[in-house]
């Protein structure tokens, strides 16, 4: 990739330190958390009694199983990385009106749960919703035997769902490199006369494939580990089965099975992207980043620009969010705000924002040893402790379950027999397993946040520093956590949000008499009555909300 | 960030914190739905000052308690499904209920192998047909893969416990040939993939989309209670007699047992035994539309909703038993791609 601005490459400055023992120790201790579930997960997947397994699935689930997600995971990706880009690249390029607004509305539907997405959309476009019902007093017609209506409930209907809730990942990655490391390539090819499309697609996007990767990754990992939206909309997905196996053949071996055979290839597929993407990241130069100055748009260019931003807001955010808040409204839901919603809401809180802070500082840990030291096996590290993020909620979970339960049980036996008191199950009885889990599962995304917030510092700063006789942590403390700190926040806000909406292994892993937000929405889904959840999924959105919004203003800015 | 940290350790700190005492409690692990459980719990412990502390789960119950061993504080299993039930004692992570009054009002084939768990209730998965478009009053399940039904059938994941457990009934009467044709036949039928909940199926009887399908009964209730647009959904079917074709409907139950290891045993047995008495049962069972046990419970809702069922003889242990084989099945048709 030859780009007309020289940039200086990210490489292992010559003059690296050693890592100081702290950080080698979170990192340490981050990998062995997200290996600890794995580890569990392949001992059961050896036991003896799944051998039988393997000819039932390859001859009649995974064929169906491996279409079913291969065509989720490419339509989702080819819709987010469109959507994604696409808007990412005409908020940062162009200013036209209602810009500054639609900037942070596009990363509002992050904010809703898939699972609560997928049920509102079968709801509006259901034969009772806004759509149908209009269209049946225009024409007259009666039911569904007189006219045809899209239904969500299928593989399309999951895939634009899904999209709908993840492009962010993409929209937020990709545009934090638009505004600022594009600036100056942009700028320079823009006074070489290019025209605004030539532009996009021979600068933009080709910059953008790094951060584009990146995002991909996240939104694919999610779409790969759903279970609560495809099986609401009848997709067969290989996480299902995992489910279904374990469930119904009361087969945790045989679950176990597939997830070690879906983590490798999760784990291979990575490896390939890093590999295609080389170890290429480009870090800016050394003055200070400025922002790109974007040319205005008018006219028709300027009512395209607002429909296409404004779209995906509308039909990932507003329309969802709207129909919660109606049906709060219509049946004065609202009266359910009572104590145990009250604590169902400072639980939720509590247990993500715990983890959001413990999962940053973890990050931070790997990143930094990563960048600092010259060891080969730093880097691997930091790719194995974003292994939890490739395992599905439930199968993490029980994975979990198993060493963390033989460690409270442990503890409770040597307290027995030494002090004399019993102190119950100390991780799973407090919920400290509950913030173990989301550690694990989110580690990813704090490594990965703190890792391109770094990376967009030029190695040359530590050198000049470390020629003016700093040492490794005043670096850190003074040059690298100024520069990095929005990266870093938009960490902690992204996995705090994914705190609030994670739900397989919160309802697997709370302690007796917990609730969370998400729990009491599944409580009455599992019902059939999920409009009584209106409330608590409401209030899930409103808890994200603000972080949404200072996650839109953190990425926008030097980070 | 760190004052994030701070505020919410102390919100964590509080919550745990905020039991109140109570001279005995028992612990409830359950897959019931909470909303439904609730009054009952608070009944239990204004009638007998003993706390419940219950987590409601969904699936990986019995994989939690086995892994919490010894120390478990788990003392009662609620599940709803005859193989989540059987699935625990397989598990050996449950002992006998020994109690005379529970031997007295649950007949021993709604009780486990040695008395290792008590049905509470029983609810029947039947099939409801378009009130407009279908005219007949009574079917049999095999009907439902009779080809004049063809593109008229609408029916939840084939996979789900609920359909897993009817599939495996049907299996236990008829073997596995003559099962996978009859799910050959359901699946030529359908008139949309297998998916969404049991009430979905009687929106898309409203809607047209089908004219007949299979749901657990008390759904139906629940749907006649509605405030919202699920009333219209209930006013456009019509719960018809099911049967397999020599007799019996195929009927679930939700039962409990006691884990293993619990810490509080006679509170346990004191929690199932009053799920079993009549104000409960009519809290429980009726307030959900389910078949009670207790026979004391008369004019139930679900009788006066539905009629009289005569439950499928199967033992409910080779049900369960058949679960495995049924699930086998559903992937080798395909039922549900």
């Amino acid at each position: 990739m030859s780009l007309g601005v020289s940039l200086s490459e990210t490489r292992r400055s010559p003059l690296a330190w050693r890592p100081s023992t702290f950080l080698v120790f979170a990192a340490l201790l981050g990998a062995g958390l997200a290996l600890l579930p794995v580890l569990a997960l392949a001992y059961t997947a050896l036991s003896p009694q799944a051998a039988s397994i393997w000819p039932h699935l390859a001859a009649n689930v995974l064929p169906a199983a491996l279409a079913d997600t291969s065509l989720l995971l490419l339509g989702v990706g080819a819709l987010c990385a469109a959507i994604g880009v696409g808007s990412a690249w005409l908020v940062t390029q162009f200013e036209f009106p209602g810009r500054r607004g639609l900037e942070w509305l596009l990363v509002l539907p992050l904010a809703l749960p898939t699972y609560i997405t997928a049920y509102v959309y079968v709801e509006i476009l259901g034969f009772q919703g806004p759509f149908q019902t209009a269209l049946r007093a225009l024409t007259g017609w009666r039911s569904l035997r007189d006219y045809w209506f899209p239904d969500p409930r299928n593989l399309p209907g999951a895939i634009f769902i899904m999209a709908l809730v993840l492009y962010p990942y993409v929209y937020l990655s990709v545009r934090a490199l638009f505004g600022l490391q594009a600036a100056a390539i942009v700028e320079s090819a823009r006074t070489l006369g290019a025209s605004p499309s030539r532009l996009f697609w021979r600068v933009g996007l080709p910059m953008a494939r790094p951060a584009l990767a990146a995002g991909l990754t996240l939104a694919l990992l999610e779409t790969l580990n759903d279970i609560g939206a495809s099986e609401y909309l009848g997709v067969r997905s290989l996480t299902l089965s995992i489910y279904t196996t374990w469930v119904n053949r009361n087969s945790l071996a045989g679950a176990a099975q597939i997830a070690c055979v879906m983590l490798l290839l999760v784990v291979l597929l990575m490896a390939v992207e890093a590999h295609l993407r080389g170890q290429r990241r480009f870090a800016l130069p050394v003055r200070q980043p400025r922002a790109v100055g974007r040319s205005p748009l008018a006219g028709w260019r300027a009512v395209a620009a607002v429909t296409l931003c404004a779209l995906p807001v509308l039909l990932g955010a507003v329309l969802p969010i709207g129909f919660l808040a109606a049906e709060v409204l219509q049946r004065d839901l609202w009266q359910q705000f009572d104590g145990a919603m009250l604590r169902s809401l400072a639980n939720a809180l509590a247990f993500a924002g715990l983890a959001a802070g413990l999962v940053v500082l973890l990050g931070i840990g790997i990143a930094a040893a990563r960048r600092q030291g010259r060891e080969p096996w730093l880097p691997a590290l930091s790719r194995l402790a974003g292994l939890g993020y490739a395992v599905p909620g439930t199968v993490l979970a029980l994975g979990l379950l198993v060493p963390l339960a033989a460690f409270d049980n442990l503890v409770a036996d040597a307290a027995r027999r030494w002090l004399g008191v019993n102190p119950g199950l100390l991780l799973i009885g407090s919920g400290a397993a509950l913030v173990l889990a989301y550690l694990v599962r989110f580690l990813a995304i704090a490594v990965s946040g703190v890792e391109s917030g770094l990376s967009r510092i030029s190695p040359r700063i530590d050198d000049a520093a470390r020629t003016l006789g700093a040492s490794a942590p005043q670096v850190m403390r003074k040059m690298h956590w100024p520069l990095a700190r929005p990266a870093v926040a938009a960490a902690a806000l992204l996995v705090f949000v994914d705190c609030l909406k994670e739900l397989p292994a919160t309802l697997l892993l709370r302690p007796l008499n917990v609730e969370t937000l998400a729990t009491t929405v599944y409580g009455h889904a599992s019902r059939g009555a999920f409009e009584d959840g209106a409330l608590a999924g409401l209030l899930i959105v409103l808890a994200g909300l603000y972080p949404a919004y200072r996650l839109a203003r953190a990425g926008g800015r030097a980070g | 960030m760190t004052h994030a940290i701070r505020l919410s350790t102390l919100a964590l700190a509080s919550c745990l914190l905020a039991v109140p005492a109570f001279a005995q409690s028992v612990n409830l692990y359950t897959t019931r739905e909470a909303a439904l459980l609730n009054p009952v719990i608070d009944a239990f412990t204004k009638d007998t000052g003993i706390k419940v502390n219950a987590v409601f789960l969904k699936d990986g119950l019995q994989e939690r308690v086995a892994a919490e061993g010894a120390n478990s504080p788990a003392d009662v299993m609620l599940m709803v499904d005859v193989g989540q039930i059987n699935a625990l004692v397989e598990a050996g992570i449950t002992q006998p209920i020994k109690s005379a009054l529970v031997d007295k009002t649950v007949p021993a084939a709604l009780r486990g192998p040695a008395d290792n768990w008590v049905t509470l209730t029983q609810r029947a998965r039947i099939v409801v047909v378009s009130k407009e478009r279908v005219k007949q009053d009574a079917i049999t399940y095999e009907d439902l893969a009779d080809p004049k039904w063809k593109g008229k059938v609408c029916i939840r994941s084939g996979q789900h416990p609920y359909n897993n457990a009817f599939f495996a009934a049907y299996l236990a009467r008829n073997g596995a040939e003559k099962t996978e044709s009859y799910l050959k036949g359901l699946k030529a039928n359908l008139a949309r993939k297998p998916g969404g909940g049991d009430r979905d199926v009687a929106r898309d009887i409203l809607s047209g989309q089908c004219d007949i399908a299979v749901m657990n009964t008390y759904y139906i209730g629940l749907m006649s209670e509605a405030k919202n647009e699920q009333k219209s959904w209930y006013e456009a079917i019509k719960p018809v007699k099911s049967t397999f074709a020599n007799g019996g409907t195929h009927v679930n139950v939700s039962a409990a047992a006691i884990a293993k290891n619990a810490p509080n045993r006679d509170s346990a047995v004191k929690l199932i035994e009053y799920m079993l008495g009549e104000k409960a049962q009519t809290l429980y069972a009726d307030g959900n539309f389910e078949f009670p046990v207790n026979p004391d419970v008369k004019e139930s809702a679900a009788v006066k909703l539905l009629g009289t069922i005569t439950p499928d003889t199967t033992p409910l242990g080779d049900v369960a038993k058949n679960r495995k084989a049924a699930a086998d099945l559903v992937d080798k048709v395909g039922f549900d791609n």
